[in-house]
């Protein structure tokens, strides 16, 4: 049951638009999301994002930051919007907004797959739908990657657009850091003190396994070599709720996007966007057991002697040591090796597992891939070049270093760098070693080409997918924890909230959609008459799996 | 390794003043043929000037 757990990942993708050195990146971004929207998804969907429950500037740590102090790239919701009503469950009405000409450039959509694709400041971001374990979590990245390669190649084919290539990495190395970003959904009964204390020195040690690797050390790439972590030079802070300045280890945003009695949302955005498969899949997983292990209120001695005495100087350190061999200065005056904190992490949770006696085979095998490749990287880092990314973009960089005589800086290993993240397959690096069989794949294409169509059946984001997919022209907004509706019967918009993630599932709501011809049919039953002992809404008409709550 | 693979490894040219490679990295020798065979393929699709296109990479800040 371990690994089992609301999650999910959005991406900010690099780029470049082809001969164009000085084109406005917004832009670009915006014709990327309208060439999906309109001829891919053929402008079947309409719905705006909902920005009602909203709010980025409440902070874990039990304040809310100032809305005149906050940094303007923060706020990220509508400040016009109303304050959610009582009731997270009773669908609501809105006055229906009066008709507006429709703008040539959209700027969100909501996709069928129950996944947002939006411009986000100067990118293109996909944030992919809840999914409840780690292997959902890499099939719907995947698809989030197809999302953006469509949309380069649908866009370059409409007269007088550019190419605007794609790129799954997060810096340009000139000083520019954008985000790969993890979601999890955590109990609120686990203190935030208890998180930050055990998730720091885990969170800075993890890039063994899925950092994606990068050519140039600091910032802008002023020192010539090879690091670990594309995202550790960016980090700034130990604690804190910036996402785009003094980036902190440990992000305090508590956002839920769920019941907020219920649930906190663990934001972490230390992360590299991962391309090898099971880098992604250790780096969700890994993160999910831990959580669990918070929750069941167990956390031994153990863990809590791996506190780092500097952990933003460690999570430097840890990027820049590619034999894994330095050692860290923990608090009490030890010293430990980011593999060796690893192992420690790894052996309690696996007992504390074993002890539960809620093993699950997708526990099981997080659990035996996370000790499989540590001991890898442990016995001889090369032998990790199948699962783990930076070893596998490392073992090409040497092997063109051993060809052509090239040191650090030669621009031919920084531009393999860039290209190992170019989502073309016929230009990505990556690409190659996929296709040779020498990295591990753990998703087939077909199933990312489902993944693209439909959403996770096991969350809510069925109920939010099949209702853009089913009823398109009827959905007037949506957002993580809500549906609108506009139908013609109605006088006003209809709100279905979806406070819990781990309702409106296929197994709770497919029925009800699949007699449903339209959205008009789909209410009409929704805001009947309950029965005695049944609830109204898709989100609360049953109750949750047993199995389900973490 | 293909046949064709493993001739082109043999006849690339190499300068006389190149320097000599790093210690060995202690990769396995199959590791290191079938990396050799994909440094043909990456060289074909490598852009042609690396240095103006790495110069060009240039994004704005995210989150």
């Amino acid at each position: 049951m371990s690994v089992r757990r609301i999650m999910g990942i959005e991406t900010e993708y690099g780029i470049l638009g082809v001969g164009l050195p000085n084109a406005n990146p917004m832009l670009m971004s915006a014709q990327l999301v309208t060439a999906y929207a309109t001829e891919a998804l053929g402008n079947t969907s309409r719905a705006k994002w909902d920005y009602q429950d909203e709010d980025p500037l409440r902070d874990a740590r039990g304040w809310r930051l100032d809305r005149s102090a906050a940094d303007p790239s923060l706020l990220t919701d509508n400040p016009l919007a109303p304050a959610p009503e009582g009731d997270p469950h009773r669908i609501t009405t809105r006055r229906r907004p009066a008709p507006q000409p429709e703008p040539s450039t959209v700027a969100n959509v909501i996709l069928p797959n129950g996944a947002r694709y939006y411009v986000d400041h100067a990118h293109p971001e996909y944030s992919g739908p809840e999914v409840t374990n780690p292997l959902d979590g890499v099939l719907w990245d995947r698809a989030g990657d197809e999302v953006l390669l469509r949309s380069s190649r649908l866009l370059a084919q409409l007269p007088g657009m550019p190419e605007v290539v794609p790129y799954k990495n997060n810096t340009d190395g000139k000083g520019a850091s954008y985000g790969t970003h993890e979601n999890y959904l955590v109990d609120r009964d686990v203190a935030f003190d208890e998180i930050i204390t055990f998730l720091t020195p885990f969170l800075v040690t993890r890039p063994i396994f899925c950092g994606a690797g990068r050519v140039g050390l600091g910032q802008r790439g002023e020192l010539p070599g090879y690091q670990i972590s594309q995202r550790a030079d960016f980090i700034e802070a130990e604690v804190g709720l910036e996402t785009t300045l003094r980036r902190p280890i440990i992000n305090t945003r508590d956002e839920p996007h769920a019941e907020p009695s219920r649930y906190r949302r663990l934001h972490v955005i230390v992360g590299d966007a991962n391309l090898v498969h099971v880098s992604t899949y250790l780096k969700l997983g890994t993160t999910a057991a831990l959580l669990w292990l918070l929750e069941q209120g167990r956390v031994g001695l153990e863990l809590s002697a791996l506190r780092l005495a500097d952990p933003v100087a460690a999570a430097r350190e840890v990027s820049r040591d590619l034999t894994l061999s330095t050692p860290l200065d923990l608090d009490d005056g030890r010293t430990m090796t980011a593999l060796e904190i690893q192992r420690v992490y790894c052996d309690v949770i696996t007992r504390e597992v074993a002890a539960s006696g809620q093993a699950d085979p997708a526990t099981e095998n997080l659990l035996r891939r996370w000790a499989e490749v540590l001991e890898r990287l442990d016995s001889d880092v090369q032998s990790a070049a199948r699962e783990v990314e930076w070893v596998a973009k490392l073992r090409v960089l040497e092997g063109m270093r051993r060809r052509h005589g090239l040191d650090w800086d030669s621009p031919r290993l920084a531009a393999l760098d860039l290209q190992w993240s170019d989502l073309r397959p016929e230009r990505s690096v990556y690409s190659r070693l996929e296709t040779a069989g020498a990295v591990e794949t753990l998703v087939e294409h077909a199933e990312v080409e489902r993944a693209l169509a439909q959403a996770p059946s096991d969350t809510r984001a069925y109920f939010r997918g099949e209702a853009i997919r089913r009823y398109g022209p009827q959905v007037a907004a949506a957002n993580w924890d809500a549906v609108v509706f506009d139908v013609a019967e109605s006088e006003s918009l209809q709100r279905v909230p979806t406070p819990d993630p781990w309702r409106g599932t296929r197994a709770h709501v497919g029925e009800l959609l699949d007699r449903s011809a339209d959205a008009g049919a789909l209410l009409a039953e929704l805001t009947a008459e309950p029965q005695p002992g049944e609830r109204p809404a898709p989100a609360s008409a049953a109750a949750p799996p047993t199995d389900a709550t973490p | 390794m293909s046949p064709r693979q493993f001739e082109q490894r043999h006849h690339d040219p190499k300068p006389e003043d190149e320097p000599a490679p790093p210690p060995a990295a202690a990769a396995p020798q199959s590791q290191d043929a079938e990396v050799d065979s994909l440094l043909d393929e990456i060289d074909d699709v490598l852009e042609t000037n690396a240095e103006s296109f790495v110069r060009g990479f240039v994004q704005k800040g995210g989150q």
